[in-house]
């Protein structure tokens, strides 16, 4: 019998930690991330979930005490948002390059100056150059379903995973979140190998000082330079788009809901025009497909779920026979566009018949983004007025 | 029990030979003797950026013993409340966590991971070599260095402010065990560490480390230097253990016997001195004696 | 501690401990100790020169013995034994002299 909360998206996300059995939580409050922090501490100290809990001073530290603490074997979890992410940039780098499989959420929310405390992507967005997988979810479902799954897959291939979702849109809006059983995730989630064996007398010292060129070891055998351990990260990256198709079929298999893996259509199966979205802003993109579908155009969207690893050949795959593609997105790289339009054109820049792309920054500081915009602004798009615009500026 | 002669340390030396540290490094003396106190098979070392990675060597290849977690500057009292957190959860109560720090780690950078670590009583022992400066990076200044030092950031007026309380700022964590030593008395430090170990919580220690080629004097005066900073007050020993002040070791000897030296021997024998005029050697004693003598009240007032 | 299956690490960069890491450092020295065994006190009471050697090259076993191979020649134990046993001579190889 499935168990139906109507819960918040944090509370989904505090629910997938315990589900998962985390080891060590550390954490340090920021809105819109609060309450997942709040909801964990009450788990921890009710006995309900067996964890270390660290209350540290700053995110700073609650990334370098989780990625420690996932060096010695323990599950870990924390959460952030915003400033405090970029606070944890270091951290980031660190957690991926010592190939710990860190799990956070990450609840989007626009980077200050000035102060914003409302929802875009511009924080996730900012670190995707860090190591890290990058899943973003379109509903509260998705949060639960898609931590569950990031361990699974960080656990496997030694990556930390960003499971990243909307600040308010989704962090504080009651929606019905189906709650796996415990029992069912204990099957599909195994207790954390021990892959990095701290023992008595086993002497290491990981991560220490490398050298540009390989050097030989205490047996004389050539030891990777800098380069060559960075590559390998690179390499694992790319190959772990198939460890997230499986995890999320997996999933399906024993659960019965599914993801999408790295990327979701919505009626893309006869479109000729493409919606290209992330987030909860592909979920809302999904609504004025429909209202132009009203208008008679043939339209699609496409949620990408896994925005790094990039699923490069999935996307073009999807999107080579349509005719146009319009990107929404909650980001910009300043100076230049959105990051997902960016990624999109180059990565279907080979493809024989590119379609015609205009690309939208949407929603920045939690600014309203209506299906009817969407729809409108998609319309002008797809009939060849617009290249690339910010929706709703109001000077 | 004071360990009374080096004969009575473990024999074992857990930093093998063919190290990258520098000749007469007072960072690999403290090392080499905490590690002795410690059992390094059931101890996890976290360093920060420093003088430290150096000591451990460039991968494949670690001359130490022991294992050890490399960290980002700033995350060193972090990271150990994360190791500690971890061995925890998974239910191994038998390991020691060492921090281990350079004062730059731990009077700048590393401050704010290390008082919320020590507030939240994160149980690990954290070591502070104090070698008063940027060492690894080439001398620069920390709030650790002394008044009167030339620094390679400090080139031509010498260091204006004197050194940061820091221990006056950990004891305000109200943590089990604070103590202070010196590679110059092992046998002392390593007694320190010793006890250090077998208190749960968050414990600190701070070393003085002489460094030869940042502060300007031969490798072979590296112990005394040491001593002459001892003797002169500059850095005093003791220990503070659940609140109560004790002096120890020479330092203990000075306060009874009352020969405190002029810090005018300590500075002259070092470079980083050598522009240090009349008034700024008064100005650097008087702080001195003011400490010194603070110390010593606060060791009569706890008999 | 429950043992685990220490991986190979070839993921990430992870030394194992060795001698020599930074080579023969006996090579960084200008200067030698010798020590005149028969000046030593060769008592375990003393052990000075054992004690404040920062690099850990001298045995604790009488006569005592400096790994030259490593000693980087400092002079901190010429300049502690207090019966003057240890001379430090130029150079890096005393038999050379």
């Amino acid at each position: 019998m499935s168990d139906v909360r109507i819960i918040t998206a944090n509370s989904a996300a505090a629910l997938a930690a315990k589900l998962c059995r985390v080891q060590v939580v550390s954490a340090y409050p920021i809105t819109p991330q609060t309450p997942v922090t709040e909801e964990l501490a009450e788990l921890v100290e009710s006995g309900e979930l067996k964890a270390e809990y660290l209350t540290v001073e700053s995110e700073h530290s609650a990334m370098a005490s989780v990625v420690a603490a996932s060096q010695v074997g323990a599950r870990v979890f924390t959460a952030s948002s915003a400033n405090g992410l970029l606070y944890m940039h270091e951290m980031l780098h660190w957690a991926a390059g010592s190939r710990t499989p860190v799990v956070m959420a990450c609840v989007n929310r626009g980077v200050g100056a000035p102060w914003t405390i409302l929802n875009d992507q511009q924080d996730s967005i900012s670190q995707r150059d860090t190591g890290w997988i990058q899943l973003y979810c379109k509903n509260s479902q998705e949060v639960i379903d898609s931590i569950i799954q990031a361990y699974k897959i960080a656990e496997q291939v030694n990556i930390p995973v960003m499971v990243c979702y909307d600040g308010f849109i989704l962090s504080h809006t009651t929606t019905p979140v189906e709650i796996p059983s415990q029992q069912l995730v204990d099957s599909y989630l195994p207790p954390r190998p021990p892959v990095i064996g701290i023992s008595e007398y086993t002497h290491m010292n990981v991560n220490p000082l490398i050298l540009s060129d390989p050097r030989p070891d205490v047996d004389g055998k050539m030891a990777p330079g800098y380069m060559d351990i960075r590559y390998r990260l690179q390499q694992d990256l790319l190959s772990c788009l198939d460890v997230i198709k499986l995890a999320d079929r997996d999933f399906h298999e024993l659960f019965g809901r599914t993801c999408g893996g790295v990327c979701w259509g919505y009626k893309m199966t006869d479109a000729a025009h493409a919606i290209v979205s992330f987030g909860s802003l592909a979920s809302e993109c999904t609504l004025a497909a429909d209202l132009l579908r009203q208008r008679g155009l043939r339209v699609g969207v496409l949620g990408v779920r896994s925005y790094r690893p990039f699923p490069k050949d999935d996307l073009v795959k999807a999107l080579e026979a349509v005719e146009t593609v319009t990107i929404f997105e909650k980001d910009v790289s300043y100076g230049y566009e959105g990051a997902l339009a960016m990624d999109l054109k180059s990565a279907l820049y080979e493809s024989a018949n590119h379609p015609r792309f205009s690309s939208y920054v949407a929603g920045l500081g939690g600014r309203d983004v209506l299906p009817e915009t969407l729809a409108d602004e998609a319309y002008r798009a797809i009939t060849g007025e617009v290249k690339h615009a910010w929706i709703n500026i109001k000077n | 029990m004071a360990t009374s002669a080096a004969k009575l340390l473990p024999k074992e030396e857990f930093i093998l030979p063919g190290t990258r540290s520098c000749a007469a490094c007072g960072l690999m003396l403290t090392y080499r003797h905490a590690l002795k106190a410690l059992n390094p098979g059931k101890t996890i070392v976290a360093v920060p950026a420093s003088c430290m990675t150096v000591l451990h060597g460039v991968y494949p290849i670690t001359p130490v013993k022991v294992i050890c977690i490399n960290n980002p500057f700033g995350a060193t009292g972090a990271a150990a409340s994360g190791i500690a957190a971890g061995l925890k959860a998974l239910g191994h109560d038998d390991y020691t966590v060492l921090a281990f720090a350079g004062d730059g780690g731990t009077y700048d950078i590393g401050i704010q991971a290390l008082s919320g670590a020590l507030e939240r009583g994160a149980n690990f022992l954290y070591i502070c070599y104090d070698n008063e400066g940027y060492m690894n990076t080439g001398t620069q200044r920390s709030s650790a260095s002394p008044a009167g030092a030339i620094t390679s950031t400090t080139p031509i007026l010498a260091k204006l402010q004197h050194k940061k309380n820091m221990i006056g700022i950990i004891e305000a964590h109200r943590i089990p065990y604070i103590a202070t030593a010196s590679p110059a008395f092992p046998l002392d430090l390593f007694d320190k560490v010793r006890t250090a170990k077998s208190v749960h919580g968050s414990r600190y220690m701070e070393v003085h480390a002489p460094c030869p080629p940042g502060w300007g004097f031969p490798n072979k005066d590296l112990i005394k230097m040491g001593k002459l900073a001892i003797d002169s007050g500059i850095h005093v020993l003791y220990e503070i253990k659940d609140g109560v002040f004790k002096l120890t070791s020479r330092s203990l000897n000075l306060a009874e016997k009352g020969r405190k030296k002029s810090i005018a021997e300590y500075v002259k024998g070092q470079t980083r001195f050598r522009k240090i005029n009349q008034d700024q050697i008064d100005y650097l004693q008087h702080f001195v004696d003011e400490r010194w003598s603070e110390f010593v009240q606060r060791h009569h007032r706890t008999d | 501690m429950k043992e685990g299956k220490v991986q190979d690490f070839v993921i990430t960069a992870v030394s194992k401990p060795s001698k020599g890491e930074a080579g023969k450092t006996g090579d960084w020295r200008s200067q030698t100790p010798v020590i005149d065994q028969d000046k030593c006190s060769q008592k375990e009471s003393c052990l000075l020169c054992w004690l404040y050697c920062p690099d850990g090259v001298i045995t604790r076993e009488f006569p005592l013995e400096i790994d030259l191979e490593y000693c980087k020649g400092c002079g901190i134990c010429a300049q502690e034994c207090p019966r003057k046993a240890i001379l430090m001579v130029d150079g890096r190889d005393p038999s050379c002299q």
